[in-house]
């Protein structure tokens, strides 16, 4: 494989590196000024990445010819999909954010470029074949992200956000890299083919070890219990769209790496890695749940939502087959739309000067008050708790359906009914809007961008999205089949 | 009818109905919402004029390839057209009691009601076991918000019971259907019904579906939510709660439960039937002491769904026919009971007996309907739950004696609470001035509890015209759960002196 054919495979990556680099010096001279120019410039970027990697996961790209770079990079059909997830969900963060931070009087001119170079670290993560690429790209997005939590510099909250999200974070990353060493230490190899190769008769003591850290530094990236704890803190103090942000496209990013390691380059291992899947998930959807119950702030309930959403989504990894790999796309796809619903509904909550209300009590009557909210709003936590006819139960249910094709009743069945425990929050924040009398706070006027995202993920997660099953199911299949599983 | 698909038609029209009323005032969603349901009953009698009796066992079938991974296949059989007719009978009914009763909101209120109807159709009309889950779950959504929104007091704390007690029921069940599916390779219901799932597995399968069924039915000890949700609902609310959605729990037995795991059914018939004797003695006596007449009325909606579970665990033709009939006969009588409670409700406000007294002087014409209900709903010879009861109870007699002897008691204490209740509330002394003033039954009111009352004739008298188009199913039901049927008690014994006829001793015997 020559270099020019490398460099085609990583083309979307190319565009969004020298864009970015053209966009943070034009943020340089230009100052805060050209932000919104900036901000559509970006989102233009990631459009044209996002139309790229379309062709080839339309196409379903697998195989030989997707491997760049000597086996460092692998822009396949799984990654593809990925990527389409990261790069949508950050152009709805580009589209809502300058409003929120011009009202907050500081629409800063690096957030656009930040995003940029955020989204591009994920898709250097999800097409990783080699740990070094891996950590290459979690560090290029997790360094964007910390400086994202902070970017209202004038905000306490965001600030603490900023460093709690760092310290954390760092804390996370070196575990990650203390797994990575000690699985390079003990397979002799960075690159996931190799390490499947040599951990195909058994983990020593050693890889297991490896595994476990790795394991645990990307449960760290997507929040799952026990390493969830940074979640509610840094969701409640980042600005809005920030933490929208952080609760779509890094989650997809990491989700798919995590599979990835596991099904790629300890697929052979699967008795291994299942039982911390198994473990994580469960205590994910348990903590979640309970963790939401007693909580005022809307930020933080769906800090928590997110934490009990990764769990059903490491149920799916549990399954340890394609089917589940292919399940916890479809999960993905439906849950960044309804994160990025719920959270712009949460933008669209102010009062009548125009400040944010994140109090769950401010809620109250929202149904007589602003009713297309609402609605939206219902929609949204019936569908995050997975009562059908909403989209959401569809998610579960190619979930739990694949556990049950694995055999993994008891795992299947101890999930779903603690996903009762979450409706219970859900149905409280419907309760409040539509049970309670009217408070009146909110009252801010309508942003057209706002509510046309708003509209369009209702209506994806509405009953018309069943309609999509048979071309989201089928991508995902064709995603799922293009990793290079090592069963 | 050729190629109509008219069970997607008479789900199309309340939705697009529903949608309708979310835009519009109280006066046009009134008109939009009575007019869509009194189409979907004109659909209804369409339906039923066309079902052709003993004809193919599944009707009027639709499929679309809309979906993957599920299907979208309706088609119904007799059990599934009855309970169909009782449904879109009750709506227009519903929509009138709530006619005047609500005041606000009455769009949502009237789309809520609407995206019921839909779901409730959707449920007995579908031919997938997946697309069964979705508008069996689905019905929770709108049912929590007529309760938590429209509701009395402590309507919060009963919408919440309501919705998470059904949750946790139902979400074992969608595992157990997931394990079904993948072991037969398809989610036709029609093909599960014959498909022989392994015994072991069937006692995991069937505990399963058992824990959904069981809350929605609702069986004693899981029976809670109920009262609750009754009391707290508002009229048209408690009317297909009792009337259809309680029928949920019983389909969901004959059509799943029975015909899938036979085995397991017998195996755990002393369960059901533990239950239902709990059920029926425990309900009536709290029945008896209740100081508000919807908690009265729901808790002998307890006791009468669980003379309905011994007649479907009863394993003969007579008991599956006696619940299909009590199903059908109580989603009439409660319902009307819970109208003419409504009625004296919309009076007086309260739900409380005492405040009552005398009505038989001031409302004459409602103390003749009352009447009829309570004769019906205690199962008097000529009214709708007499045949059904009695076939009931004549099936389980040849299955166990002693829960036929248990269950019967139910018959004699329904009747005391009953005519208890009609007694405090109806005659003696008119103690309270403001009750003694009521104006008797308006026009609308008697257009609510006319046709129900010539309903629950029509089936007390000639209840063969329901009976007719189930017959061919029950009788396959029955032949499916034969080999399996637990063995009776009776073991009859031929006197000395009688001639020795071999065929009827076997008549005897079952």
């Amino acid at each position: 494989m020559d270099y020019s054919q490398s460099l085609a495979l990583v083309l979307p990556e190319i565009i969004l590196s020298i864009s970015g680099l053209i966009l943070l010096l034009l943020a340089a001279w230009g100052g805060d000024k050209g932000a919104r120019v900036i901000s559509i410039a970006s989102a233009v970027a990631l459009g044209g990445a996002f139309a790229l990697v379309a062709v080839a996961v339309c196409s379903g790209a697998a195989g030989p010819d997707t491997i760049a770079f000597g086996g460092q990079f692998r822009a396949d059909a799984f990654a593809g999909l990925a990527k389409l997830m990261i790069f949508a969900a950050s152009g709805a963060a580009l589209v809502v954010a300058p409003r929120y931070f011009e009202r907050a009087g500081d629409m800063r001119a690096e957030f656009p470029v930040l995003v940029l170079f955020a989204a591009l670290g994920m898709s250097i993560m999800v097409s990783a074949a080699d740990l070094m690429t891996l950590y290459i790209g979690l560090e290029l997005n997790s360094l964007s992200a910390y400086v994202l939590a902070s970017i209202l510099r004038d905000d306490e909250r965001s600030a603490e956000a900023g460093l709690k999200y760092f310290v954390l974070g760092g804390l996370a990353s070196g575990i990650l890299l203390f797994g990575m060493s000690l699985t390079y230490g003990f397979a002799g190899t960075t690159n996931f083919s190799g390490i499947a190769v040599a951990v195909s008769d058994g983990l020593s003591t050693g890889q297991l070890f490896g595994l476990t850290f790795v394991m645990a530094g990307l449960a760290f990236k997507i929040s799952a219990a026990p390493f969830h704890m940074w979640t509610p803190d840094v969701y409640e103090g980042a600005p809005t769209p920030v933490t929208m942000f952080f609760a779509s496209a890094p989650k997809v990013a990491a989700v798919a790496l995590l599979a990835r390691v596991s099904l790629e380059a300890f697929g052979t291992q699967a008795d291994a890695w299942r039982q911390i899947v198994i473990f994580a998930a469960l205590l994910s959807i348990v903590i979640g749940a309970l963790g939401a119950i007693g909580q005022q702030n809307v930020k933080r309930l769906l800090a928590y939502s997110s934490i009990n959403n990764v769990g059903f989504i490491l149920i799916g990894l549990a399954a340890g087959t394609l089917a589940g790999a292919s399940a916890m796309m479809v999960y993905l796809a439906i849950y960044v739309v309804m994160t990025i619903g719920s959270f712009v509904a949460v933008l669209l909550m102010r009062d009548a000067n125009g400040n944010q209300v994140e109090n769950i009590s401010d809620l109250a009557g929202l149904s007589t008050t602003r009713p297309a909210l609402a609605w939206c709003l219902l929609a949204l936590m019936f569908s995050l708790a997975g009562i059908p006819p909403l989209f959401g139960f569809w998610g579960k249910f190619v979930v739990f359906q694949a556990v049950v094709e694995a055999d993994l009743l008891a795992i299947a069945a101890i999930g779903i009914a603690a996903s009762v425990i979450g409706a219970f929050y859900y149905i409280k924040i419907v309760k409040v809007m539509f049970f309670d009398e009217a408070v009146d706070t909110i009252k801010g006027e309508s942003d057209t961008p706002h509510w046309a995202l708003l509209i369009i993920c209702a209506v994806l997660i509405s009953p018309l999205g069943y309609l999509l099953i048979g071309p989201l199911g089928n991508l995902a299949d064709r995603a799922a089949a293009s990793l290079a599983v090592a069963f | 009818m050729g190629g109509f698909p008219i069970l997607s038609v008479m789900m199309l029209v309340p939705l697009l109905g529903a949608i309708a009323c979310l835009f519009m005032d109280a006066k046009p969603a009134r008109m939009v919402a009575l007019l869509a349901t009194l189409i979907d009953l004109a659909l209804g009698i369409v339906l039923w004029a066309n079902y052709d009796i003993g004809g193919a066992q599944w009707q009027f079938t639709e499929s679309a390839g809309l979906f993957a991974g599920f299907e979208y296949a309706l088609g119904i059989d007799g059990i599934a057209l009855m309970l169909i007719m009782l449904s879109v009978f009750l709506m227009p009914i519903c929509i009138g009691a709530s006619w005047e009763a609500i005041t606000k909101r009455v769009g949502e209120y009237m789309a809520a009601f609407l995206l019921m109807e839909v779901l409730m159709i959707g449920v007995f009309a579908a031919q997938d076991i997946f697309l069964f889950y979705i508008f069996f779950e689905a019905g929770l959504i709108p049912m929590y918000l007529i309760i938590g929104v429209w509701g009395g007091q402590n309507r919060i704390y009963a919408a919440y019971k309501f919705f998470l007690y059904t949750l946790l029921g139902s979400v074992l069940m969608l595992i157990a259907m997931l394990w079904m599916v993948n072991e037969a390779g398809t989610s036709s219901v029609p093909v599960l019904m014959e498909y022989d799932f392994a015994p072991e597995a069937q006692t995991w399968l069937w505990l399963a579906f058992f824990a959904s069924f069981a809350v929605k039915m609702p069986m004693w000890p899981v029976h809670t939510w109920l009262p609750d949700a009754h009391v707290q609902a508002p009229t048209a609310g408690s009317v297909i709660l009792a009337g259809v959605l309680l029928k949920l729990g019983g389909y969901g037995f004959i059509r799943f439960s029975l015909p899938m795991f036979p085995d397991a059914s017998a195996q755990f018939a002393w369960l059901v039937w533990g239950l239902s004797m709990i059920a029926v003695v425990l309900t009536s006596l709290i029945a008896l002491v209740q100081a508000d007449m919807k908690k009265l009325i729901a808790y002998s909606s307890v006791a009468h769904m669980a003379i309905v579970t011994v007649g479907l665990f009863a394993f003969n033709v007579q008991g599956l026919e006696g619940a299909m009939m009590i199903m059908l006969g109580h989603g009439l009588v409660s319902g009307a009971l819970f109208l003419c409670v409504g009625v004296i409700y919309d009076r007086l406000h309260t739900r409380e007996i005492d405040r009552y007294g005398g009505l038989a002087i001031n409302m004459p014409a409602y103390a003749v309907l009352f009447m009829l209900f309570t004769m019906a709903s205690v199962g008097l010879p000529g009214t709708s739950n007499f045949v059904g009861e009695f076939l009931a109870l004549a099936g389980i007699y040849q299955a166990n004696s002693w829960v036929a002897f248990v269950c019967t008691t139910g018959i004699i204490l329904g009747a005391a609470y009953m005519l208890y209740l009609y007694r405090r509330v109806v005659f003696g002394i008119q103690k309270n001035a403001d009750a003694a003033a009521m104006p008797d039954l308006s026009v609308r009111e008697y257009l609510l509890l006319g046709p129900i009352a010539a309903a629950v004739l029509w089936m007390g008298v000639y209840p063969e015209s329901f009976l007719a188009p189930m017959r061919a199913d029950i009788e396959l039901l029955d032949t499916r759960l034969a080999a399996s049927a637990p063995e009776g008690d009776a073991h009859l014994a031929i006197g000395e002196g009688a001639p020795p006829a071999e065929e009827h001793a076997e008549g005897g015997a079952h």
